[in-house]
C-alpha cells in the first residue's frame, strides 16, 4: 500500500464514524429540524467519500453527482423548513 | 522529496481534513444541547470540508483545467448553504426550538415584540 492508499483508509474510517453519529441524530431526533439539519451533513459526508474516491482514483466522473448532491440537500431542507413552518403555525 | 511525493503529502492532509470536519460536526450533532448549536456544527463538512475535498481532488488530477469546474461546485455550495440554513434557523426560532436560556442575545426577539406591540394595540 502506498501511503496515499493509507490516508484512504483512515479517511474512510473517519468518515463512516461521523456518518454512524449523524444516522443517531437522525434516528434519535428529538424534533423534525434537528434530522433536515442532520441529514444535511450526511449528505455532506457523501459527498466527501465521493470526493476522496475521486482523489484515490484519479478520476472526475463523480463531480455531477456531487453538485446533484448539494442540489438535492438544498432542496430538502427549504422544503421541510417551509412544512414545519406552517404546520406548526397552524396548531 | 519529489514533487509527486509533496503533492500526495498535501493531499493526504486535505483529505484527513476534510474527514476530521466531518467527524467534528457529528460530534457536534450528538453532544451540544439545542438546535441553533447543532446548525453551527453542521455548516463545517458542507463550507470548509467540501473545499479540502475538492482540493485534494485537483491536487491528484494534476490538471489546471480541472479547477474552474471545482470553483463552480463549491460556489454553489457556498451560495445554496446559508439559504438552507437560513430557512431552517427561521422555522426553528419560529417553532419555539430555540432554549432562551442558552441564548447570550436574542435581537430578533425585540422586533417580533415590537411588531406584536403594533398589530395588537389593545392586549
Amino acid at each position: 500500500m502506498t501511503g496515499l492508499q493509507i490516508v484512504v483508509v483512515i479517511t474512510a474510517v473517519v468518515l463512516s464514524l461521523a456518518a454512524a453519529g449523524t444516522i443517531y441524530r437522525i434516528a434519535a431526533g428529538p424534533s423534525l429540524l434537528d434530522r433536515v439539519i442532520a441529514a444535511d451533513v450526511l449528505l455532506a459526508i457523501f459527498g466527501a467519500s465521493l470526493a476522496t474516491e475521486m482523489a484515490l482514483n484519479r478520476h472526475t466522473d463523480n463531480l455531477a453527482l456531487l453538485v446533484v448532491l448539494s442540489v438535492i440537500g438544498f432542496i430538502g431542507s427549504v422544503t421541510v423548513a417551509r412544512y414545519v413552518a406552517h404546520k406548526k403555525e397552524d396548531a | 522529496m519529489s514533487v509527486d511525493g509533496v503533492i500526495d503529502a498535501l493531499t493526504a492532509v486535505c483529505l484527513l481534513g476534510g474527514a476530521l470536519m466531518s467527524l467534528a460536526a457529528a460530534i457536534g450533532l450528538l453532544r451540544f444541547p439545542d438546535l441553533m448549536s447543532r446548525m453551527h456544527a453542521a455548516t463545517k463538512p458542507q463550507v470548509l470540508g467540501l473545499f479540502l475535498m475538492l482540493t485534494a481532488v485537483g491536487l491528484q488530477m494534476r490538471a489546471w483545467s480541472l479547477v474552474p469546474v471545482l470553483i463552480v461546485a463549491w460556489l454553489f455550495q457556498l451560495l445554496t448553504v446559508p439559504v438552507s440554513a437560513h430557512m431552517v434557523g427561521r422555522a426553528g426560532y419560529r417553532t419555539k426550538h430555540r432554549r432562551p436560556e442558552l441564548l447570550s442575545a436574542d435581537e430578533l426577539n425585540d422586533v417580533v415584540e415590537a411588531v406584536r406591540e403594533d398589530t395588537q394595540p389593545n392586549t
